[in-house]
């Protein structure tokens, strides 16, 4: 064991989900050493799996993809695939890991990833990427993009028939390879299994596994993925007809004691109605129907979704738990018994779908217990409210739905946030063990006629079994200016990266074309090779010859070899005129200015500070706090006064942090890494010079214009009976608690996800007051999702009675003679209940600031459509704006609790780290750039740059900055004069390429 | 002469969706015919209408935008401008007689490579029934 005194910059992330490859590339970005470690052959998990993702219905690999390519060829990030946790030793700061490695038995130096070997296998096994609804061989990736792509043998099926080895042309092979140990020494550690899902052969009443139309939905969803066993169409799986009538079943698993699984799964509502509505779009005619206890659409612009399910995809909702289901023996049907308003019902379907829950994952025990973490009843990671991201043992951190189930965005923030506590432990370390850049002389190449060097891959026989590439070879140096042609066995071997830097060298070369597989995993590799060659990378150019070429006309050798040499021709003609582009730098700004001084505000300056970077705090009233000064209970143990007075506390005491308050925002001015902004506080006014802005402006209490509000100091909201709580100044007897009062409809579409546990926390302190208090909950669904199921539980078994209202028939409360008088029509009991309650409690919506505008405008940022900031992504970046280096957190994205709220803040600091710890920021260098003499100064260009990336110049010319320019080049299509330009992509080679595809070009 | 006629199709496609599908249609083997060649663009958005004229122009019998679906651009808006720029392009080669089933436009994601495969075989399917194009293409040898 190390002694306590050095720190180590490295990190271990645990598990390669969507959560673990967030935290990775935050920490290997902001100055840290990772260690990746996954048990499974690649990384992706389970969001690899699913079609697509709500409420946008992105398709999930699309949005995926970028960061899975990202995580695999990051020089910071080492994966460690197929490797479990076998001991862990020292102290926060200094730890030392002990992993155990298995056996992959294919050379992951040697395997290109071709899949010879998978093709060639004669064994079929259970594909559990596809939930067993295909097979696939001995040797085999869970999927086309798996990361790494490295086939890996499964010993418990391999005949040992030597097939693979036979037909591997990379000799990558290697059956003996032998269990092995590896020792790590880490700062911190990030556990970010994810979850198992729940297995539904429990319940025996619905027939999983035993009638063949019942399906699980994470087996559903692999049926509607393009990528899936029936390539995205919907089939039953008894005799693959296409189904005309599916239903879902929510709560498999969850919110159920029979099955030891008490709290719900919080994603299953969204998920189940995203499934039946791409399950619509897949199939004509389908008719879907969800059977449900509660809708739990509690998210951002969740509860539009649900709106939409209903109006525009006529998905049918029936609010019952089916007791059972059968089969009909002929037709394979599946019969759900289930009573509705009292009666007992039964309707036959084609499939059922059960909407399975989120359960802890297999390895939970084993692991808390070689880490010496505490895990909840449920075997979740126990966190608290204040700490949602830290576990019981100091150094060890936790994200995503280890923690409790939760959704991808949830999950990619808590993933950032963990980044930033794991990473704050050592701060002082950053930079000491991350991949050194090598600075290589650039030849220039500018005044010299092009010399192009073409290298034709055979991929093994992937591409050199259909097209004759000898014969490409031969046609290529033909071309003009090709100075050099030659063919490799694999032009991605290492040796061939040494044999291109060779040829360069000795064929005088300045520009390079390998015409192999795709640009999408490959540039990068060949572009390092041409920059290691000493030219500038930007002289690279590839033919996709396998992917889009031999692969897809594996019978026509004739035509795909003339279609290999026409794209081989079109790439000579592109990079003929290809330039050497250098990328803008430009220096940082090392502090970060944060708006808000509430617990998302005042999380994230402490958090800059832990970073060792300085932070401006800038409040508009004249307390730190925000909302959570009102609050004066949490549904857990914690007392929010006293966390947040600590809290308070550090950040006054804390040197890195300068707070103002009674400020406001003057002005501000500039970008990602270089702002100044001028605020005014206390009436002075201050000047700031900062290099990341944070939003963390909160929401409001909606004041409630329905129920006589303000008419009976009798009729209060849940805030106010918090202060009347805590003030000990109140003895209800008879109390009745109003839910979604302002939201779901009325003067907010969406949910204010945060109202129901509230009421509910505050009937509990209602009861531990007063013990004999009779207490009411008018809802219309409850939405305890999480761990918070248990308090729902908790309260009905305290006495706390739940009404279910219709959203047409409202309780009615009426003031008669100084008497408070309520009355709600329950659905199932077709009659009025009368109550004469002596407090009315209104759970009234939480909404946005209307200042959100303003600030919006000033800051280039855009607003929802409910008027809360809008984040860049929706699932992937949850707290990122698209314009680089603006920031959101808390209630100013949409309604949400304090852990929610601090996840997000941590998660800031951690995006942020990624600007503020560089030494100089650097510019994409596929930009657009303006030639001012044309530019004609219209503003098309402004208008239709998604990134606010241009702006005019003093003479009223266009003006791109260089930093903010995502390269995308929308505004070269809408330039009416021809001003602007996208390196790489000029009109002048796009034409020339164009023009090559027909005819040979001469220069 | 030819026995048959084989026309040569031009696809411009976004680097994040569409060239994405078209190299998933490969690792999927989905075979189609060989007539097409694409030309690779980070984002549908920067097509200008030139180059879809500029490839009549040089002889392609078809061309085939495609970009990521609505909604779903790694850019957040270009294929929205792809969408209105080509819609009144589309209309525009009507116009001047080029039959619309030499001209698509369509939205292809990252994993639908089966419905890349699809498309390639669509258009060129069509545009063998049509014959060559000859409607837009360049007499002049000197440009």
């Amino acid at each position: 064991m190390k002694s306590g005194q050095e720190k180590v910059g490295a990190v271990l992330v645990v598990g390669g989900g969507i959560a673990g490859m967030q935290s990775s590339l935050d920490l290997a970005e902001s100055g840290f050493k990772v260690y990746l470690l996954e048990r499974s052959p690649c990384i992706g998990g389970v969001m690899a799996q699913l079609d697509k993702t709500f409420p946008t219905n992105d398709c999930a690999m699309c949005i995926m993809a970028p960061k899975l390519v990202a995580t695999g060829r990051h020089p910071n990030i080492e994966l460690i695939t197929n490797s479990e946790i076998e001991k862990l030793e020292g102290e926060p700061g200094s730890f030392e890991v002990t992993l155990a490695k298995h056996p992959r038995r294919v050379s992951s130096e040697k395997c290109t990833g071709c899949g010879i070997c998978a093709q060639e296998c004669p064994v079929e096994a259970i594909n559990e990427f596809n939930e067993g609804l295909l097979p696939r061989s001995a040797v085999h990736i869970d999927y086309p993009q798996a990361v790494p792509l490295t086939f890996i043998i499964d010993k418990t099926v391999c005949i040992g028939c030597g097939i693979c080895e036979k037909m591997c042309k990379a000799n990558a092979i290697e059956y003996d390879q032998a269990e092995e140990q590896q020792k790590i020494d880490v700062g911190s550690i990030i556990l970010a299994l994810g979850f198992d899902e729940f297995n539904p052969e429990i319940k025996k009443e619905y027939g999983y596994g035993i009638y063949p139309n019942v399906v699980s939905s994470i087996e559903f969803e692999r049926l509607l993925s393009a990528i899936g066993p029936t390539g995205g169409m919907v089939l039953r799986p008894s005799d693959y007809d296409i189904p005309k009538k599916i239903a879902f079943i929510q709560c498999v698993g969850s919110r159920d004691e029979q099955c030891d699984k008490s709290y719900c799964s919080a994603v299953s509502c969204m998920y189940s109605i995203k499934e039946a509505i791409i399950a619509k779009e897949h199939t004509e005619g389908l008719d879907c129907h969800i059977f449900y206890m509660d809708i739990r659409t509690f998210g951002k612009e969740f509860e539009d979704y649900y709106n939409r399910a209903q109006e525009e995809y006529k998905i049918g909702f029936t609010r019952s738990r089916p007791a059972s289901l059968r089969e009909d023996p002929e037709t394979k049907n599946v019969i759900i018994s289930y009573v509705e308003n009292g009666e007992p019902k039964e309707e036959e379907f084609d499939m059922v779908v059960l909407s399975v829950g989120i359960d802890a994952p297999k390895d939970a025990i084993t692991l808390s217990e070689r880490l010496g973490i505490d895990l909840n009843k449920h075997n979740f990671v126990s966190t608290k409210k204040f700490s949602p991201l830290s576990t019981s043992r100091e150094g060890i951190f936790v994200c995503g739905a280890f923690s409790s189930p939760k959704d991808i965005p949830d999950t990619v923030a808590q993933a950032s946030g963990a980044a930033s506590k794991a990473s704050s432990i050592i701060s002082s370390e950053r930079g000491k063990l991350v991949a050194k850049r090598e600075i290589i002389p650039e030849k220039d190449v500018r005044l010299e006629g092009a010399r192009i060097g073409v290298f034709v891959c055979h991929c093994g026989i992937n591409i050199g079994g259909v097209v004759r590439v000898p014969e490409v070879v031969e046609y290529a140096r033909t071309l003009p200016n090709v100075a050099y042609a030659e063919h490799n066995l694999y032009t991605c071997s290492q040796d061939t990266q040494e044999r291109i830097k060779e040829k360069v060298k000795e064929h005088d070369l300045n520009r390079v074309i390998v015409a192999s597989c795709t640009p999408r995993t490959h540039e990068p590799l060949f572009q390092s090779t041409t920059s290691e060659a000493g030219l500038n990378p930007y002289l690279f150019e590839m033919a996709n010859i396998r992917d889009q070429c031999s692969w897809v006309h594996m019978h026509e050798p004739d035509s795909a070899t003339e279609k290999a040499k026409d794209l081989v021709r079109m790439a000579v003609a592109k990079a003929r005129l290809l330039e050497p582009l250098k990328k803008a730098t430009l220096d940082v700004k090392r502090n970060a200015l944060v708006i808000g001084g509430g617990i998302s505000g005042m999380t994230a300056a402490l958090g800059f500070a832990d970073q060792g970077y300085k932070a401006y705090l800038i409040e508009k009233t004249s307390e730190l706090g925000g909302k959570v000064r009102h609050l004066h209970y949490a549904v857990t143990e914690e007392n929010p006064q006293d966390e947040l007075f600590a809290l308070i506390k550090k950040i006054e005491n804390n040197e890195n942090i300068e707070v103002f308050k009674d400020a406001e925002l003057l002005s501000i001015e500039g970008y990602v890494g270089n702002y100044k902004t001028k605020i005014s506080y206390e009436n002075l006014e201050k000047e700031i010079d900062h290099g990341v802005v944070v939003v963390a402006t909160g929401a409001l209490e909606y004041e409630p214009t329905e129920y006589s509000y303000g008419e009976d100091r009798r009729l209060v909201t849940q805030l106010e009976l918090e202060k009347l709580l805590a003030e000990e100044k109140i003895n209800p007897k008879n109390v009745v608690m109003i839910q979604c009062v302002g939201s779901r409809g009325e003067s907010v579409s969406y949910c204010s996800r945060i109202c129901c546990t509230t009421a509910i926390k505050n009937a509990l302190q209602i009861k531990d007051q007063h013990t004999d208090a009779k207490i009411y909950i008018l809802y219309r669904d409850i939405r305890t999702y999480g761990f918070m199921e248990d308090y729902y539980q908790k309260a009905a078994e305290e006495g706390v009675v739940f009404v279910r209202y219709d959203v047409d028939s409202k309780p009615k409360v009426e003031i008669t003679e100084g008497n408070l008088k309520v009355s709600v029509k329950e659905p199932n009991i077709d009659e009025e209940l009368r109550l004469d309650p002596d407090l009315v409690v209104l759970s009234v919506a939480a909404i946005p600031d209307p200042n959100n505008e303003e600030l919006s405008k000033s800051l280039k940022v855009p607003l929802s459509k409910d008027g809360f900031f809008l984040e860049a992504h929706m699932k992937l970046r949850p707290v990122d704006f698209a314009t680089e280096g603006v920031f959101l957190c808390g209630s100013a994205h949409s309604p949400k609790f304090i852990d929610e709220s601090i996840s997000q803040a941590e998660a800031v600091v951690s995006r942020a780290c990624t600007i503020l710890s560089k030494d100089y920021l650097e510019a994409e260098g596929v930009i657009s750039i303006v030639n001012s003499d044309i530019c004609s100064g219209c503003e098309t260009c402004i208008l239709v740059c998604p990134f606010d990336a241009i702006d005019k110049d003093d003479k009223k010319k266009a003006k791109v900055n260089e930093l903010l320019c995502k390269g995308c080049g929308a505004c070269v299509a809408a330039c009416r004069a021809g001003a602007i330009q996208q390196r790489c992509f000029t009109d002048e080679q796009i034409l020339s390429v164009i023009r090559s595809a027909f005819q040979e070009v001469e220069v | 002469m030819l026995p048959t006629f084989e026309p040569k199709i031009l696809a411009f496609l976004c680097n994040w969706c569409s060239y994405a599908g078209a190299d998933l249609a490969g690792v999927s083997r989905f075979q189609y015919p060989p007539n097409v060649r694409i030309v690779r663009v980070m984002c549908s958005g920067r097509i200008s209408p030139r180059f879809v004229l500029k490839s009549f122009q040089e002889g392609a019998d078809g061309v085939l935008i495609a970009g990521c679906h609505p909604g779903d651009c790694h850019y957040s808006k270009g294929n929205y401008y792809t969408r209105r720029r080509l819609t009144v392009l589309g209309k525009l080669l009507e116009h001047v007689g080029l039959d619309p089933r030499r001209f698509k436009v369509k939205w292809i994601s990252a994993s639908e490579g089966g419905k890349f495969a699809d498309v390639v075989k669509e258009i060129t399917e069509d545009v063998k029934k049509l014959g060559p194009q000859n409607s837009l293409k360049r007499v002049d040898e000197n440009e």
